[in-house]
């Protein structure tokens, strides 16, 4: 599968991304946040970093640019789009994921190994897991925090679209301990750990993360 | 020339780690009985031809569309000058 890494002015995780799908047994097309062609890719990754210097908001620019206008009518129609950090605020922003993401709750940025709770695995992103698998993949992020109204919570709970599930200490004051949700469909999945940093053991805490770019492959032998 | 002003807040019910910060800071500079603080965003906006309904409805068009997130943020307008203005 051709998977598409999206690098905008301040993109950080790129590479790191880039390197995850290759690992993942997929081949990855670096694309760039300028250009609307999306270079014939079956899936787009939106990685970490911080995107127009995180002016205005975390991701708000980056949701205007003209990638991101293929990357979102793409996703209307069912290709699997994966948001990590940054990613995932761009995705809030694209209105792709509800809620938003505002500044941690203890006001400092977070860098550690985070214990994960994996609950939606039936998306093109996640399906190499089993719901219920506790993994450890690394959290970096500034502005972390989950929020939503209570009906958009209640929502994605009712319909089983929390991805993965803080455990432990929640880092970063996100609601209901949330770390990742995904649309309705489950295509596009917004997720604020790392697991393109976590599929090596030589780095990170693990391998706990290469499921992400792994799941990709067995979809498309389906 | 006209130009408008956009204040953004965020929503009552979102936390704002920032004005914690700020509300921290002020009673160990000496300023006491401060009970809460709230930190947002201003924008002004100056746009050709004279001050028109139309100009207003374009900036709140701008509010909603990018100066803002309806999720965790209201805002409101106004033409510098007027203190007035409808929140969003």
């Amino acid at each position: 599968m051709k998977v598409g890494v999206v690098t905008f002015p301040g993109s950080l995780d790129d590479v790191d991304a880039r390197r995850a799908v290759a690992i993942g047994g997929n081949e990855a097309v670096a694309l760039w946040h300028g250009d609307e062609d999306l270079r014939g890719v079956d899936a787009v990754v939106l990685p970490g970093g911080f995107s127009y210097g995180d002016y205005l908001r975390c991701g708000a620019i980056s949701r205007f640019a003209p990638v991101m206008t293929s990357v979102i009518e793409a996703a209307g129609k069912g290709m699997p789009v994966l948001g990590i950090c940054n990613g995932f605020q761009i995705l809030c922003e694209s209105h792709l994921l509800p809620g938003a993401l505002i500044r941690n709750d203890h006001r400092k940025f977070v860098c550690r190994d985070q214990r994960l709770r994996m609950e939606r695995v039936d998306t093109p992103w996640t399906s190499a897991y089993t719901a219920g698998d506790e993994v450890t993949i690394v959290l970096k992020n500034g502005e972390g925090g989950f929020v939503a109204d209570e009906a958009t919570l209640d929502l994605l709970e009712g319909e089983g679209r929390v991805v993965a599930r803080y455990l432990d200490d929640n880092p970063n004051g996100s609601l209901r301990d949330i770390a990742g949700i995904s649309n309705e469909r489950g295509n596009v999945v917004g997720l604020m750990p790392h697991p393109e940093h976590a599929v090596e053991e030589l780095t990170g805490p693990g391998t706990d993360g290469l499921g992400f770019f792994t799941s990709l492959a067995a979809a498309a032998f389906a | 020339m006209a130009r408008y002003v956009v204040d953004v807040m965020p929503k009552p019910e979102i936390l704002d780690p920032q004005g914690k910060a700020v509300l921290g800071a002020l009673p160990r500079l000496g300023f006491a009985g401060v009970s809460d603080v709230r930190q947002g965003k201003r924008f002004e906006i100056e746009l050709e031809g004279e001050p028109s309904d139309a100009l207003l409805e374009e900036v709140r068009a701008m509010a909603g569309t990018l100066l803002s997130n309806p999720v965790i943020e209201d805002f409101e307008v106004h033409l510098q000058g007027e203190s007035e203005g409808a929140w969003a």
